[in-house]
């Protein structure tokens, strides 16, 4: 197992998405992709991102990584396909800002992992709450990069509280990695420096232990 | 012990940048939506006239007494003169819009703004013009450029961009000549009009975002071929971005300084810049809208203690720009922090000092 995850991780960190196809396609013979995505390529997809936090990865690497795995995934998992992780009901959304790599870094790492989750794309306050409402999801990861921008978490969280919506808020983005205080004083109820903790956070918040 | 003899910034910041200690370490608040609170306008009217600019930047040096002018407006003015969006807001800096090159088939239709035509271009050339004039030699004008590797994020989106790098290597380098043809003469035009040094605003070059390995046959080659094209000092920011494994690299580019980020080890970076490189940082400005007095002076300290000794060092916040969100207070106390604990010769232990 170690070398199939060494295999895929150096064809992920090359770029090569057909090598990583061959290994994948290696591993799951004609049957589900679902375990070589538990064993090998979860786990390979959380190494890189814990690796970016330690400074072994660079964000081109896990956007590049994350991006063949999604493309892998779509291919072999497509998102009408009952395997998906329904649970929790999540989306993602890029708050105010337009610099949307690390909400498509996110994004990307969960669907190549086997969840379904709504994109928003990039929204304003009022429109993130009224999607929420609507979808009713659990779960809504929100990606931001300018300081304003985090701090607008705030206002999301005091609307929806207003409603009386109890959907749990993830917040990630370089604010909130320079400043480990910051997701509390928004009113976050976790906060994700990599796209490996984004994992982390949907798998407790669908009942799933870590 | 006997103090240094007060010097102006200019002679401050010059010293520091010769890797000689000068009076006291020099200060940068690099300051910009900070000059609208001063003048009571909205940041979209403050950025809509020089005067104001110039006006804000003097208030600010005035109040906080540190050691450079800004002849920055904001990021997005390069992107506002290719014919991109800005979007502008209540409490911080103006924001580029939706990238503006559509399809990687655009990147060769694409030719660079013509800068006497570009009235923004223009608006900040004349800012620069008028600080110089107001500086009378004695604080040094800073212009900034972003880098031709860098701004493509704002032109066409990062993941487009990272897309175009890995997967076109060819239009990749069109658009580098375009871009690096564009930055040259912007930067230029900058020292022309009285900027002391040029701010080439580089983070995508750091390892935080793309490999080394992948820097050397990059942005590495573009900041060689463009710096060396510029006629004036050079520094190079990584805007938060890591620094250390590229030290001898951006040396090797012709910039003779380097912003840091806040999540990096200051004293491991002064060894690698030692004689070669002055540190710009490496203070927390997200934290830093927080800071008490207590907690700035701490953190002045810190930084002072591992960054100061032996010159090459300006003191400054980690990204090269304030957030509008940092109170006066905290950059009242920041200037005074660096008065009281940052005269040369510097106490080594200073940070563990009560």
């Amino acid at each position: 197992m170690a070398d199939i995850i060494k295999t895929f991780r150096e064809a992920l960190m090359a770029s090569n998405a057909e090598s990583a196809e061959k290994i994948m396609l290696e591993y799951k013979k004609q049957g589900s992709p679902l375990p070589f995505v538990e064993e090998v390529l979860v786990k390979v997809l959380d190494s890189i991102g814990s690796g970016w936090e330690k400074g072994d990865y660079a964000l081109s690497q896990v956007y590049m990584s994350g991006r063949i795995c999604e493309d892998l995934l779509d291919k072999y998992l497509p998102d009408e396909s009952e395997q998906r992780k329904n649970k929790p009901k999540m989306s993602i959304a890029l708050l105010n800002d337009y610099h949307s790599l690390g909400k498509k870094i996110v994004y990307s790492t969960l669907r190549a992992s086997g969840y379904h989750l709504h994109d928003y794309g990039r929204v304003e306050v009022e429109d993130l709450v009224e999607n929420i409402m609507e979808d009713q999801v659990e779960l809504v990861l929100i990606s931001v990069l300018m300081f304003p921008s985090a701090l607008q978490v705030k206002n999301v969280v005091n609307k929806l509280a207003d409603y009386g919506c109890n959907v749990k808020i993830a917040v990630g983005g370089a604010p909130f990695r320079l400043d480990h205080r910051l997701w509390r004083e928004v009113g976050a109820d976790a906060v994700g420096y990599t796209a490996a903790d984004a994992l982390h956070i949907a798998k407790s918040f669908a009942g799933g232990t870590e | 012990m006997m103090s240094k003899e007060k010097m102006t910034s200019m002679q401050r910041v010059l010293t520091t940048l010769e890797h000689k200690e000068p009076d006291r370490v020099p200060l940068f608040l690099l300051l910009t939506t900070h000059g609208a609170k001063e003048l009571g306008l909205s940041i979209k009217d403050y950025f809509s006239s020089a005067a104001n600019v110039v006006e804000g930047q003097l208030r600010l040096l005035q109040k906080y007494k540190h050691d450079c002018l800004l002849g920055f407006f904001y990021a997005p003015a390069e992107i506002e003169a290719w014919g991109g969006e800005v979007i502008y807001y209540d409490d911080g800096p103006p924001n580029s819009g939706r990238p503006f090159i559509g399809s990687n088939a655009e990147i060769d239709r694409l030719s660079p703004p013509k800068i006497k035509e570009t009235p923004v271009l223009q608006n900040i050339l004349a800012a620069i013009r008028l600080l110089h004039q107001k500086s009378a030699g004695k604080t040094p004008v800073l212009g900034v450029a972003v880098s031709p590797f860098s701004v493509p994020v704002m032109q066409m989106g990062f993941d487009a961009y990272l897309d175009l790098i890995y997967g076109q290597p060819q239009l990749f380098e069109r658009l580098m000549e375009i871009n690096e043809a564009f930055c040259v003469d912007w930067a230029n035009a900058q020292l022309e009009a009285g900027a002391t040094a040029i701010c080439y605003f580089d983070p995508v070059s750091s390892p935080t975002i793309i490999p080394r390995d992948d820097y050397l046959t990059t942005g590495y080659l573009v900041a060689k071929r463009t710096i060396n094209r510029i006629n004036g000092p050079v520094a190079t920011h990584l805007a938060s971005g890591i620094a250390l494994p590229i030290i001898d690299d951006i040396v090797e580019t012709g910039s003779g300084a380097v912003g840091i980020s806040a999540s990096e080890d200051l004293a491991k970076i002064k060894e690698a810049c030692r004689g070669k490189l002055t540190i710009i940082g490496n203070l927390n400005g997200i934290e830093m809208a927080r800071w008490n007095e207590q907690e700035t002076a701490a953190a002045v300290k810190a930084a002072i203690a591992k960054g100061a000794p032996g010159g090459g060092f300006i003191l400054a916040d980690n990204h090269g720009e304030i957030p509008w969100q940092v109170p006066g207070d905290v950059l009242l106390a920041l200037s005074e922090a660096v008065r009281t604990h940052g005269c040369y010769p510097i106490d080594r232990e200073l940070d563990k000092n009560e």
